[in-house]
C-alpha cells in the first residue's frame, strides 16, 4: 500500500526527487562523463559509503593503531605485520584507501548539493498553481463536495481559512475555474542543503587540521620521521617542521624548571620536530588528589617567553582549561616524572658482607655497572611520590586506603639486551604488623610485578637481612654449623667418619643450593636425583635441615648484634627468621644480584602538554552548526501543500481539496483532516446541487 | 453573503499559543522560574558563566517541554517536590540517608533507584498482561507505573546530585558521570520517550516491548550495584570536570533512547508482518526452535566455560532450551494470528513511532556527538582523535544516516527496516558499554 502511495506523491510532488535519483530525467544519448557523474551522485553510491566507511572504522577501533611497530610483530608475526601494514591498518585513519572514502563521501554528497539544490530553492517558491483537476484526483489526500457558494467566495472562505492556518498562498482565476494553491513549511526544505552542504562543510575544514599536506612532503622525500630516540639539537633537518606548518597536533614533556620551544609529531612508528615561535617555560605542576586517592586535579604553571611581548606571558593550565597564544592551543594532557634525583644503596646479594655501595642517578638516565654477574644497565624510568592504594580486607586501621609511600622503577638489562623491570618502595611497608621492603620486579610490561619481600630490621634497614644472608653465603660459617648439629652421634670409626663427612658436605651443599637459587634449585634437584615416591618426603626433610642449619646462623647473627638471647629468642625476631627464610626461598628467582634501596631522593614533576594549531577548526565548527540546524529543520518543518479547485456549476461550485506533505506523513493526514472539517464549516456542503 | 476577507480572518483565526495556555500553565511556568532564579542566586558561586546559561538554557527548554507536552508539568512537579524535600530531610548530614524513615525506605537516591526499578519491572508485566489479556485496565496500571517510575528515577537522580555534595563539597557533581548513573538516565530518558507516543497515538500495546528494554537496563544496574559496588559516589576525575557534561551526556542519552525505543517496536511490528504472512506457521516454529537453540547454547557455554561441560550442565542446557522453546511457543500460540493482527497496533503507526524514534534520537545524537567534539577540543586538544568512543559514535550515526536515507530517500518500508533498526540497537549497544568493556581509549571512565 505504502509503496503506491508513495509513487504518487513522488510524481505529484518533485519535492520528493531532491534525494532520488530515480526520477531525475533520463536522456537517451550520454556521455562517460554524465554516467560517471550519475554513479557519483547515486543514492545508491552514497548509502554503500556509509556503511563501508562505519565498517572500516570498526577496524581502527578493534587494533589498537600508531603503537610501535615491534609490538604489532610480536602480537601478529612478520608475515601478517607486513600484510596488516602493506594495507595500513595500523594508521587505518591516514590509509589512503580510507581517506579516499572519505573522498568519495565528499564527492557523492557535493554532487546531491549541487543538483537538488536549485531545484529545491525553486520548488520551495513553486505554488504550481497550474495542476490540474485530473492530478488532484489521484492525491491519496482529497476529498470533493458540492457548495452552494460561487466559486469567487468559496475562494475566499477557503484563502481566509488556509491564510489563518499559516498557510502562502496564491490564487489562479481562470474562466469556470479558480484554483488556489497554498503552502506551508517550506523552510523545512533548506534543512536538507543545510544537513549536506556542512558534512562538506566538516570535511574541508578537517581536511586542512588533517596531516595530509605532511603526507605528501613525505611522499616526495622533503620529509622523514626520525624513529630514534635522540636530542633535539641532533635532529636531522628532514625531519623538523619549521614555524610556517599551520596545522598540526604534537606533545612535548617538560620538566619543572625547564623551558621548551618544540613538540613532538607522532608519524607512524617514529616522530617529527615541530618548532614552536615561542618558548614554553614550566615552572611547577602540581596534583592534588581525592582522599581516595583519586586524582583531582593537574596543574601547570607556564610562562610564554616571546620576543613580540613585553613581559613573559604567565598562566595557569589545567585539564578542560588550555591557554590559546597566537593561535596555538596549549592543553594540559599528562604528567610524568622530569629526571627526579634519586641516591640509593646497592645491597650486593651475592656478596652480602660487603658494605652497601652508593649509587645516584636521575630518572630517565642510566648507570653502566660492572657485577658480580657481569655487566648491567640500570635505567631509571620512573619515581612517584605516593603510591595510594585501597586497604586491604581485614585491615584493622579503620583507613579505607593506604599510602605507600615514594617508589622508583628501574630496569636491569644485560649486555644481551634484555631487561627485568623492577620496582622498589622508599619505605618499609607493614605487613600483619611487620614490615618489609618490597620490591616488584617482572620481565614484560604486561605482567604484574610479582614482589620480594625484605624483612626490615628494628632501625628500618635490610641490614640484619643481610646479615643472615652473608651468613648463609660464608661455606666456613656454614660447615660449622652443620658440623656442630651433626655432632658425635655418628661413631667415631674410620667409616663413620667418612658418613659423617659426606653428611656433612651434602648439607652443606644443600644450604648452599638454597642460598644461590632459592627453594625452586632445591625442589629442581630433588626432581633430578630422587624417586617420585620419595621425592616430597625428602624435599621436607631438606627443608628441615635447611631451617635448622639456618636457624643456628640467625641465632649467631642475633648473638653478634648483642641481642640478649637468654630469655630465648624473641617472637618479634622470630617472625623475622619465618620471613627471612621466606624471602631466601625466593632470592633465587629475584634476577637482580643486588637489593636497590632508595635512600633519598630530589622530586622534579614533568608536565605533558599537548600543543595544537587547527585553523581549520572554526570551519568545521561552523560545518557543525549547519548540521545540527539542519538536521532540526529537516525533521520538525515539513513542507506541505494544500489545493483548492473550484469549478463552477449550478447552483454553486464543486469543491475539490487535495494535500500532500513532505515526510511525516501521518502528521499530515491529521491536519488534513482537521483543515477539511474547518472547510466544511465555511464552505458547507450542499446536497441541493447536482 | 459576500463579507470581507478580514471578517473572514478573524473569524478563522486560532489563538496563539501563548492565548492557549491555561492558569496551571502559567503557574508551572512561574514555579519554574522562581526555581531557576533561586538556584541561580543560592549556587552562583559553584557556577561558572557556562554552567549559569546552562541552567537557564534548561528552565526554557522545561517549560517549553511542559506547555507542549502538558503531563510534564505535573511530572516535573512531582520530581520537584520529593527532590525538595528528601533535600530538606537530608539537611546537612549524609547520614540520616541510614536513619531517617522516609530517605531510608523512600527517597534516598538509592531507596528511589530501587523503586524505580521495582516500579519499570512491574510496569513490563502490566503492558504484557494487558496485551495477552487484552485488558485496557492492565495497560493503564502499565502506564501509571512507568510513570511513576520515571518520577522514581528523576528524584534519585537529583537527591544523588545533592548526596555527592554532602559528601564534600569537592565530590559534589552532576549525576551523570559514571556507567551506573547514565543506565538510570537511560532508563528515564527512554521511558519518558515512549510515554510522549503513547499519549500521542493513544496506544498503550507497545508499551511492554519498549519497558522490556528498561527492565534490561534495570537489571543491568541492580547487577552493577549489588555485584561491584557501583552505587558508590565517586570524585570527578579532572577531564570530566567541565561543564560540558551537564549538556554532553544527556543530548546522548536522548539519542540511544530513541535508538532503543526504534528497535523495540521493530519487533511487534516485526511479528505482525510475519503472522500476517503466507508462512506464518514455519515462522512460529523456526522463531521458537530458534529461540529454544540460543537458550541451550548460551546455558552450555555459560556453564561450559566456568566448570567443564559435564552431565548436569548438558542437562540444564537441555532443559532450559525446552523451556524457551515452549515459552515462546505458547506465547505465539497465545497470541495467535488473528490476535497479533488485532491487537497489535497496526504497522503504520509502529513505522510512524519507530521513524520518529530515530530522526529525534538522531537529531540528538547529533548534536552531543557535535558537543562531545567541542568538549574533546577542550580536554585533550582535538576536537577528533578516532579515539575508540569517538569512532563508534560515528559508526552508530552512519548507520542510522544510512537508515534514515533508505526511508526517506529510497522509500523502503517495513521488514527491511525493522531489522535494521534492531541491528542498530546492537551497534548502539556495543558504543555505549561495549567499547568501554572491551577497548581501551581516553573515556576510560565509564569501564566496568
Amino acid at each position: 500500500m505504502s509503496f503506491v502511495r508513495l509513487k504518487h506523491l513522488n510524481i505529484i510532488n518533485r519535492g520528493r526527487a531532491e534525494l532520488n535519483d530515480k526520477t531525475l530525467p533520463v536522456r537517451t544519448r550520454r556521455g562517460t562523463g554524465a554516467i560517471a557523474l550519475e554513479f557519483l551522485g547515486s543514492m545508491n553510491l552514497a548509502i554503500t559509503l556509509l556503511v563501508v566507511i562505519a565498517i572500516a572504522s570498526v577496524i581502527g577501533t578493534v587494533l589498537q593503531q600508531n603503537e610501535p611497530y615491534t609490538n604489532y610483530v610480536m602480537k601478529f608475526g612478520p608475515f601478517w605485520f607486513e600484510v596488516f601494514k602493506a594495507l595500513g591498518l595500523f594508521d587505518i585513519y591516514g590509509a589512503p584507501w580510507f581517506l579516499l572514502l572519505l573522498g568519495f563521501l565528499l564527492i557523492s554528497t557535493s554532487i546531491c548539493v549541487w543538483r537538488n539544490t536549485p531545484h529545491i530553492l525553486h520548488d520551495m517558491r513553486q505554488f504550481r498553481l497550474d495542476v490540474q483537476d485530473k492530478s488532484l484526483q489521484s492525491f491519496h489526500l482529497k476529498s470533493e463536495w458540492h457548495t452552494a457558494y460561487g466559486t469567487g467566495d468559496a475562494a475566499m472562505r477557503a484563502e481566509a481559512l488556509l491564510g489563518a492556518r499559516g498557510y502562502r498562498l496564491r490564487k489562479r482565476e481562470q474562466e469556470g475555474h479558480v484554483t488556489v494553491a497554498a503552502m506551508r513549511g517550506s523552510a523545512g526544505r533548506l534543512g536538507y542543503i543545510l544537513s549536506h552542504l556542512s558534512i562538506v562543510v566538516i570535511c574541508l575544514g578537517g581536511l586542512i587540521d588533517g596531516n595530509l599536506p605532511l603526507k605528501l612532503q613525505e611522499l616526495r622525500g622533503e620529509l622523514r620521521a626520525e624513529t630514534r630516540d635522540i636530542p633535539v639539537s641532533e635532529v636531522p633537518a628532514e625531519s623538523i617542521l619549521g614555524t610556517d606548518n599551520h596545522s598540526f597536533r604534537g606533545s612535548i614533556s617538560i620538566p619543572e624548571g625547564a623551558s621548551v620551544n618544540v613538540v613532538y609529531l607522532q608519524l607512524r612508528d617514529g616522530y617529527l620536530v615541530q618548532q614552536l615561535p615561542f618558548a614554553i617555560e614550566l615552572e611547577q605542576f602540581r596534583v592534588e588528589h581525592y582522599p581516595t586517592g583519586m586524582p583531582k586535579s593537574f596543574e601547570s604553571d607556564l610562562v610564554i617567553h616571546d620576543d613580540d611581548l613585553e613581559q613573559p606571558l604567565r598562566q595557569t593550565i589545567k585539564v578542560n582549561h588550555p591557554l590559546i597564544y597566537k593561535g596555538y592551543a596549549i592543553y594540559q594532557s599528562s604528567f610524568g616524572d622530569g629526571g627526579s634525583g634519586l641516591k640509593m644503596r646497592a645491597w650486593s646479594l651475592d656478596l652480602p658482607h660487603q658494605e652497601p655501595l652508593e649509587l645516584a642517578s636521575n630518572v630517565n638516565r642510566f648507570l653502566r655497572l660492572n657485577t658480580t654477574r657481569g655487566e648491567r644497565t640500570l635505567e631509571f624510568t620512573d619515581f612517584k611520590l605516593y603510591n595510594i592504594f585501597p586497604a586491604d580486607e581485614g585491615d584493622t586501621s579503620g583507613k579505607k586506603f593506604h599510602n605507600y609511600g615514594p617508589s622508583m622503577v628501574f630496569k636491569l638489562r644485560n649486555p644481551a639486551g634484555e631487561a627485568l623491570e623492577y620496582i622498589n618502595y622508599m619505605l618499609p611497608v607493614e605487613l600483619q604488623g611487620r614490615r618489609f621492603f618490597m620490591s616488584g620486579l617482572r620481565s614484560t610490561p604486561s605482567e604484574e610485578y610479582r614482589y620480594l619481600y625484605i624483612p626490615s630490621d628494628d632501625a628500618g634497614t635490610p641490614q640484619r637481612f643481610m646479615r643472615v644472608l652473608a651468613a648463609a653465603h660464608d661455606a666456613a660459617h656454614v660447615r660449622r654449623i652443620v658440623e656442630m648439629q651433626i655432632g658425635d652421634t655418628l661413631g667415631a670409626d674410620a667409616a663413620s667418619r667418612d658418613v659423617r663427612n659426606t653428611m656433612i658436605d651434602s648439607i652443606s651443599r644443600l644450604v648452599a643450593l638454597f642460598v644461590e637459587q632459592g627453594i625452586d634449585g632445591v625442589v629442581k634437584h630433588a626432581e633430578a636425583s630422587i624417586a617420585a615416591e620419595q621425592r616430597q618426603d625428602a624435599i621436607n626433610s631438606y627443608v628441615n635441615v635447611l631451617q635448622g642449619v639456618l636457624g643456628a646462623l640467625y641465632i649467631d647473627v642475633l648473638r653478634d648484634e648483642g641481642v640478649n638471647l637468654e630469655q630465648g629468642v624473641r617472637e618479634e625476631d622470630s617472625l623475622f627468621f619465618d620471613d627471612t627464610l621466606n624471602t631466601l626461598s625466593m632470592l633465587g628467582a629475584y634476577g637482580s644480584p643486588f637489593y636497590l634501596q632508595l635512600s633519598e631522593f630530589e622530586h622534579i614533576e614533568a608536565s605533558g602538554l599537548q600543543i595544537a594549531r587547527s585553523p581549520g577548526k572554526d570551519i568545521v565548527y561552523l560545518g557543525c552548526a549547519m548540521l545540527m540546524v539542519g538536521i532540526f529543520m529537516m525533521f520538525y518543518m515539513h513542507q506541505r501543500r494544500v489545493w483548492v479547485r473550484l469549478t463552477q456549476c449550478d447552483g454553486g461550485a464543486r469543491l475539490l481539496l487535495a494535500g500532500s506533505g513532505h515526510r511525516n506523513r501521518m502528521e499530515f493526514e491529521h491536519e488534513f483532516h482537521a483543515l477539511q472539517v474547518e472547510l466544511e464549516q465555511a464552505v458547507p456542503r450542499s446536497t441541493d446541487v447536482t | 453573503m459576500s463579507v470581507s476577507s478580514d471578517t473572514l480572518e478573524q473569524m478563522f483565526k486560532q489563538p496563539s499559543l501563548l492565548k492557549r495556555l491555561g492558569w496551571f500553565d502559567w503557574l508551572w511556568a512561574a514555579l519554574t522560574a522562581v526555581g531557576t532564579i533561586y538556584a541561580h542566586t543560592y549556587y552562583v558561586d559553584l557556577m561558572d558563566a557556562y554552567e549559569v546559561g546552562i541552567l537557564y538554557g534548561t528552565a526554557i527548554s522545561l517549560i517549553w517541554l511542559g506547555w507542549a507536552w502538558k503531563p510534564t508539568r505535573q511530572l516535573s512537579l512531582v520530581i520537584a517536590m520529593l527532590s525538595l524535600f528528601a533535600i530538606g530531610l537530608y539537611g546537612d548530614d549524609l547520614a540520616r540517608g541510614e536513619t531517617g524513615f522516609f530517605l531510608k525506605f523512600l527517597l534516598s537516591s538509592q531507596s528511589a533507584i530501587m523503586w524505580m526499578s521495582a516500579l519499570y519491572v512491574m510496569a513490563t508485566f502490566a503492558y504484557f498482561f494487558g496485551m495477552f489479556a487484552r485488558s485496557d485496565f492492565s495497560n493503564r496500571v502499565g502506564s501509571a507505573l512507568t510513570w511513576s517510575a520515571t518520577a522514581m528515577g528523576f528524584t534519585g537522580l537529583m537527591v544523588r546530585w545533592r548526596e555527592s555534595y554532602l559528601i564534600s563539597h569537592d565530590v559534589g557533581h552532576i549525576p551523570v558521570s559514571n556507567l551506573y548513573e547514565v543506565f538510570i538516565l537511560f532508563a528515564v530518558i527512554t521511558a519518558l520517550m515512549y510515554l510522549f507516543y503513547e499519549g500521542r497515538y493513544k496506544n498503550r500495546q507497545l508499551g511492554g516491548f519498549v519497558l522490556t528494554v528498561i527492565s534490561a537496563a534495570v537489571a543491568f544496574l541492580l547487577w552493577y550495584a549489588f555485584a561491584r559496588g557501583a552505587h558508590e559516589i565517586q570524585p570527578l576525575v579532572p577531564a570530566l570536570q567541565s561543564y560540558w557534561m551537564k549538556i554532553h551526556v544527556p543530548a546522548n542519552f536522548v539519542g540511544y533512547g530513541g535508538f532503543a525505543l526504534a528497535a523495540m517496536v521493530a519487533i511487534p511490528m516485526l511479528v505482525r508482518i510475519y503472522a500476517g504472512s503466507q508462512n506464518a506457521r514455519t515462522v512460529f516454529w523456526a522463531s521458537s526452535g530458534v529461540m529454544g537453540v540460543v537458550v541451550f547454547g548460551y546455558q552450555l557455554l555459560k556453564a561450559g566455560t566456568a566448570t567443564g561441560i559435564d552431565v548436569s550442565v548438558a542437562l540444564n542446557a537441555v532443559l532450559s532450551g525446552l523451556i524457551a522453546f515452549v515459552l515462546v511457543a505458547v506465547a505465539l500460540w497465545a497470541l495467535s494470528r488473528e490476535r497479533v493482527l488485532t491487537t497489535l497496533p497496526p504497522n503504520e503507526l509502529i513505522e510512524d513511532v519507530m521513524y520518529k524514534a530515530i530522526a529525534l534520537g538522531f537529531a540528538f545524537f547529533t548534536v552531543a556527538t557535535v558537543l562531545g567534539a567541542m568538549w574533546a577540543a577542550e580536554a585533550w586538544g582535538g576536537y577528533w582523535s578516532w579515539d575508540p568512543k569517538e569512532t563508534w559514535a560515528l559508526i552508530v550515526w552512519l548507520n542510522y544516516a544510512a537508515w534514515l536515507h533508505l526511508r526517506l530517500a529510497k522509500g523502503w518500508r517495513g521488514r527491511p527496516l525493522a531489522w535494521w533498526s534492531i541491528v542498530g540497537l546492537f551497534i548502539t549497544l556495543f558504543a555505549f558499554i561495549g567499547v568501554n568493556m572491551f577497548l581501551s581509549g581516553l573515556h576510560s571512565y565509564g569501564s566496568l
